[in-house]
């Protein structure tokens, strides 16, 4: 966990709706919190380093680029095979993000979570076996749970 | 659906990973593009605009900046716009996805701390009284959140 300061928020808030579209869009959020445009810039590159930003970057909605069949594959992966597991699967160049959740017996048996997105059920289906032939054996069950509905998506939000 | 040509393209193929962080970021994109900054500026606007760029800007790690989980409930289907409603109203709920299972509704709470994240799953399981079930992050594989767009 990182700790950010004062400015470190107040420079979060004024880009969590995005960059302005302006040539110097580092500029323009400095301004508006009242320090200068090289602060701005060291403070996010700091942020880069330490991990909390992850990238900066024009971030492409799926969606609308046509991948309708956003699958969240979950998987049930031992404890001990975990490890070895997420980084074969997180590998795989089509897999957007790869994580380790809690299982919840008996209802929920999956440990491992990976997101595949694609134009059509078949090539959806496709992705899923390449991911379960990534695990091989590895794998003890698994369920691939579409979305049917986005209700809600928003950015970060902090206040 | 907005057709993209290869400007388009490529500012998203290149871009998606890492913006430069420099003075006029959209210069240096124009630059590697072959095509002059008010052109990538009103690329980005139009891409935006169409809703093919969600956003352009920061994407921060999970759990790097205050705490979050993924939850998820089995809503009966007679009452899943109800009880999607009183979740997406939540300001802590940035995501909440309608999915084909069970457990139908999957949702992120994220809040400063894990103490309001926990508020907030027991008010919305005292409201609706249907289970939350907590599956918050224990370890991220990935490294690039970029993804290979398929343009074919």
């Amino acid at each position: 966990m990182i700790d950010f300061d004062a400015v470190d928020r107040a420079l979060i808030v004024a880009t969590q709706e995005g960059l302005p579209l302006v040539p110097q869009p580092y500029a323009a959020v400095a301004e508006a919190i009242g320090i200068s445009a090289a602060e701005a810039m060291a403070r996010l590159r700091r942020m880069q380093d330490s991990g909390a930003i992850r990238r900066i970057a024009a971030v492409p909605n799926h969606y609308a680029l046509g991948y309708r069949f956003n699958g969240m594959t979950c998987w049930d992966v031992a404890d001990g095979d975990i490890a070895a597991a997420g980084t074969a699967v997180a590998a795989l160049p089509f897999v957007s993000h790869c994580y380790q959740r809690p299982r919840h017996l008996p209802d929920w048996p999956y440990s491992l979570f990976a997101m595949i997105h694609a134009k059509d059920a078949e090539s959806a289906e496709g992705l899923v076996a390449e991911v379960a032939a990534a695990l091989g054996d590895l794998s003890r069950g698994h369920v691939v749970l579409f979305s049917t509905r986005i209700l809600k998506k928003t950015g970060l939000r902090l206040s | 659906m907005l057709v993209l040509d290869d400007i388009d393209r490529r500012l998203l193929d290149l871009y998606q990973r890492d913006l430069p962080l420099v003075a006029r970021p959209f210069a240096a994109m124009a630059e590697a593009v072959g095509v002059g900054e008010d052109i990538v500026l009103a690329r980005l606007a139009r891409l935006s605009e169409a809703g093919v760029i969600s956003r352009i800007g920061a994407v921060f790690r999970p759990h790097r900046c205050g705490h979050s989980t993924l939850a998820a409930m089995a809503v009966p289907a007679e009452r899943l716009e109800e009880v999607a409603a009183v979740v997406s109203a939540y300001p802590q709920v940035n995501h909440n996805y309608q999915r084909d299972h069970t457990l139908n509704l999957w949702f992120v709470i994220a809040a400063a701390d894990a103490a309001e994240v926990a508020a907030v799953m027991t008010e919305i399981k005292d409201r609706t009284g249907i289970a939350v079930l907590d599956l918050p992050l224990i370890e991220d594989f990935h490294i690039d959140l970029g993804f290979d767009i398929r343009w074919s």
